[in-house]
C-alpha cells in the first residue's frame, strides 16, 4: 500500500503539468467556444458549464454544412487529405517494404535516410520547395523541361505555369512530401515484424509472389497501414502552414487555415474556438484509435 | 507522384509473366530498389539544395552561385550574424530548446516511473492523458494554450514563458515513451534485489533505477532539444512579438518574401543543431548501453518521433 502511493506521488508533478497545460487548456477552448464576446470582440470564456452559450457552436456547425460559408473549405480539406494519404501510401508502402525485407546490407543506411526527413524541421522542408518551385527555381525548370507543367495544365490540374501561384496540386504534392516519412515508419515496423517463414510457407504451398503479397503480406501489414493512416491524417487536419507556404491563395485554403485565420486574425476568436471543438470531436475517434494501438504495442513489448 | 502508376503495374504484372515461377522468387524485385532510391533522392535533394544555396556567393536563393560563408558570418547586415533579427531568432530558438529540455526531461522521467508502477484508481486516465499530446493535432493543442494564456493565465500571458511551457507540454510525452521503453528493457529484477537487501524505496530509485535509466535520460534531453528547436505551430501561437520569433517562424514569415540566402543559412544552422543533438543522443545511448543485448539503437531512437507528426 505504502509502496503504491509512492508511485502515484512520482507521477504527480507531470500529471499536474499536463492537467493544467493540456486538459485545462483544452477546457479553455470549450469555454471560449461556448462563451461570449465583449464590446471589443474579445472572447469572454464561460468556465461554468451552466452558462454555456451554444451560439458560436451553432454558427460553426452551420458554416461547415452544405450551403455554409466554410463548406467549400471542408470539402477541399477532405479531398486534399484523402488524395495525399493515398499518395503517401502508394509511395510509402513499396519503400517500407524494400527497407524492411530487401535492403540487405544497405538496410542500416536506408533506414537512416528514411528517418532523416522527419528530423528536419517541416518548415525547412517546405521552405526548400518554395525555392525550387519559384519561377526561376531548379524544380520549375526541371518540370518544365520534362513538359510536366504542360501535361498537368492540359489535364486541368495546373493553372498556368507558376507552381506556387495558388495551385491545389502543389499543396497536395507538398502534403505528400511532408508526411510520407511519418507513414513509412509504422509501415516499416509492421512489415519488419512479419515472420519470413510465413511468406516462405505461402510460397511453398504454391502461392506465386503476387498472391502471397495480396493474401499474406498485405493483410498482415494492415495494422501498420492503419496506424500510418491515422498518424498522417491527424496533423494534416490541423495543417495550415503547408498551404500558406506553397500557395497562400484562399482558393486552396484548408480547415486549418480557417481556424488559424479566426484565432490569429480577426475578431472571431470565439468562432475559431468553436471550430476547433468541432475538429477535435471529428478527430477524437482517430486519436483514441491510434492511442489504443500504441498501447497495445507497448503491452506486447512489456509481455 | 510519377512513380505511382508503375508501382501498381509492377505489383500485378509478375503474375501474368510466363515462366516467372521458374525464376528465383526470392530475388530482389528491381523496381522496389528503384522506387526506394528515387524516393530517398526526392525526399532529401530539395533540402540539400537549400543548404547548398546558403553557401552562395551571390544573392540568388533559387540557383547555385559560387561558394562563400558570407550569408553566415559576412559583415553585411544581411548575414545571419549581421542581421539582428536572424541572430535573435537563432538565440531565441536555442534558449527555448535549452529550457524545454531541462524542464521536460525530469518531469517526464518522474511521470514515466510513476505511470509504470502506479496501479490504482486513476492510473488508466492518467496513462491516456500522458500520451494524448502525442496524437493531438498541433493546431488544436496550440489554440488551447493560446486561449489559456490569453483568458485564464493572463499573468503569464504570451511570450517566452508561454512558449517554454508549450514546448515542455508536448515534448514531455516523448520523454515518457522513451523512459518507459527503457524501464521495460531494464525490468524489475535489479530493483527488487536492492529492495530485498534492505534499501529504502528512495535509495532504490536514486542509486539503482536512475543509473539504469541514464541512457534514456540522455536520449530524452537531446530529443526534447531537437523537438523544440524544430517546432513551429506552438512557438507561433504563443509568441508575443518580433523578439519571441524562433527560427522556423522567421523562415515561415520570409520564405516567400525576402529572397536572400541568409534565410537558407539560418535554416542550415538550425538543421545543424538538430542533427548534432540527434547524433549525440545516438552516440551517448550506444555508449551507455554498450555490452547490453538490444535491438538496433538507431531504430529505437528513430521510432520515438512516430507519435509526433510535426
Amino acid at each position: 500500500m505504502q509502496k503504491r502511493r509512492i508511485w502515484g506521488f512520482f507521477a504527480a508533478p507531470g500529471m499536474l503539468w499536463l492537467g493544467l497545460f493540456f486538459v485545462v487548456a483544452f477546457y479553455a477552448v470549450i469555454s471560449v467556444g461556448l462563451g461570449n464576446i465583449n464590446t471589443l470582440y474579445q472572447p469572454i470564456p464561460h468556465w461554468n458549464p451552466l452558462d454555456w452559450n451554444v451560439g458560436y457552436l451553432v454558427q460553426a456547425i452551420e458554416s461547415v454544412i452544405p450551403g455554409g460559408q466554410n463548406w467549400a473549405v471542408v470539402v477541399r480539406s477532405v479531398i486534399y487529405i484523402t488524395v495525399a494519404i493515398i499518395g503517401a501510401l502508394l509511395i510509402g508502402y513499396p519503400v517500407a517494404y524494400y527497407a524492411s525485407r530487401h535492403a540487405g546490407r544497405w538496410r542500416g543506411l536506408v533506414v537512416v535516410l528514411l528517418i532523416l526527413p522527419f528530423w528536419i524541421s517541416y518548415i525547412m522542408r517546405m521552405f526548400a520547395w518554395t525555392n525550387l518551385l519559384a519561377p526561376e527555381g531548379y524544380g520549375s525548370k526541371v518540370l518544365s523541361a520534362l513538359s510536366i507543367d504542360t501535361l498537368f495544365s492540359s489535364l486541368g490540374l495546373l493553372d498556368g505555369t507558376d507552381w506556387l501561384g495558388g495551385q491545389g496540386i502543389t499543396v497536395i504534392i507538398a502534403l505528400i512530401y511532408g508526411y510520407v516519412p511519418f507513414f513509412i515508419l509504422p509501415l516499416f515496423a509492421s512489415l519488419d515484424r512479419i515472420d519470413q517463414r510465413v511468406i516462405e510457407a505461402a510460397r511453398d504451398l504454391g502461392a506465386p509472389p503476387p498472391s502471397s503479397f495480396w493474401r499474406v503480406i498485405l493483410p498482415m501489414s494492415k495494422p501498420g497501414i492503419l496506424a500510418g493512416l491515422v498518424l498522417v491524417a491527424l496533423p494534416m487536419a490541423g495543417d495550415y502552414y503547408t498551404q500558406t507556404l506553397m500557395s497562400g491563395s484562399p482558393s486552396t485554403s484548408m480547415i486549418g487555415n480557417t481556424i488559424n485565420d479566426y484565432i490569429q486574425g480577426g475578431p472571431d476568436k470565439s468562432l475559431g474556438a468553436a471550430m476547433t471543438i468541432l475538429l477535435s470531436v471529428v478527430l477524437l475517434f482517430f486519436m483514441l484509435y491510434y492511442l489504443r494501438s500504441l498501447r497495445r504495442e507497448q503491452g506486447e513489448v512489456a509481455a | 507522384m510519377s512513380a505511382v502508376p508503375t508501382e501498381q503495374a509492377a505489383t500485378s504484372k509478375p503474375a501474368q509473366r510466363p515462366g516467372f515461377s521458374l525464376g528465383n522468387p526470392w530475388s530482389k524485385p528491381r523496381w522496389l530498389t528503384g522506387v526506394t532510391w528515387v524516393y530517398i533522392l526526392w525526399s532529401l535533394l530539395p533540402v540539400l539544395l537549400a543548404i547548398r544555396v546558403a553557401f552562395n556567393e551571390g544573392r540568388s536563393r533559387t540557383a547555385i552561385d559560387g561558394w562563400s560563408l558570407k550569408w553566415f558570418f559576412g559583415d553585411n547586415s544581411f548575414s545571419v550574424f549581421g542581421d539582428p533579427a536572424l541572430q535573435d531568432a537563432l538565440t531565441h530558438s536555442l534558449l527555448l530548446a535549452g529550457l524545454a529540455m531541462l524542464i521536460a526531461t525530469p518531469l517526464g522521467i518522474m511521470l514515466a516511473i510513476g505511470l509504470q508502477r502506479w496501479r490504482g484508481r486513476g492510473s488508466g486516465p492518467a496513462n491516456v492523458v500522458a500520451l494524448l499530446p502525442l496524437v493531438t493535432p498541433e493546431l488544436v493543442f496550440a489554440v488551447g494554450l493560446f486561449l489559456l494564456f490569453t483568458t485564464l493565465l493572463t499573468t503569464i500571458g504570451l511570450g517566452t514563458t508561454a512558449q517554454v511551457i508549450g514546448h515542455v507540454t508536448f515534448s514531455m510525452s516523448f520523454v515518457v515513451v522513451i523512459v518507459r521503453g527503457r524501464l521495460v528493457t531494464v525490468g524489475p529484477d535489479v530493483e527488487e534485489a536492492a529492495a530485498d537487501l534492505g534499501a529504502p524505496p528512495l535509495a532504490v530509485i536514486w542509486r539503482v533505477l536512475l543509473p539504469l535509466l541514464a541512457p534514456a535520460i540522455a536520449a530524452s534531453l537531446l530529443i526534447v532539444f531537437a523537438l523544440s528547436i524544430d517546432d513551429f505551430v506552438v512557438s507561433q501561437y504563443l509568441a508575443s512579438g518580433a523578439d519571441t520569433a524562433t527560427v522556423p517562424m522567421r523562415i515561415y514569415a520570409q520564405a516567400r518574401a525576402a529572397p536572400l540566402p541568409s534565410l537558407n543559412a539560418l535554416a542550415t544552422l538550425m538543421l545543424l543543431f538538430t542533427l548534432l543533438a540527434l547524433v549525440l543522443a545516438y552516440v551517448v545511448f550506444r555508449f551507455m548501453t554498450r555490452g547490453e543485448k538490444r535491438g538496433s539503437a538507431i531504430e529505437q531512437i528513430a521510432s520515438i518521433d512516430s507519435g509526433g507528426g510535426r
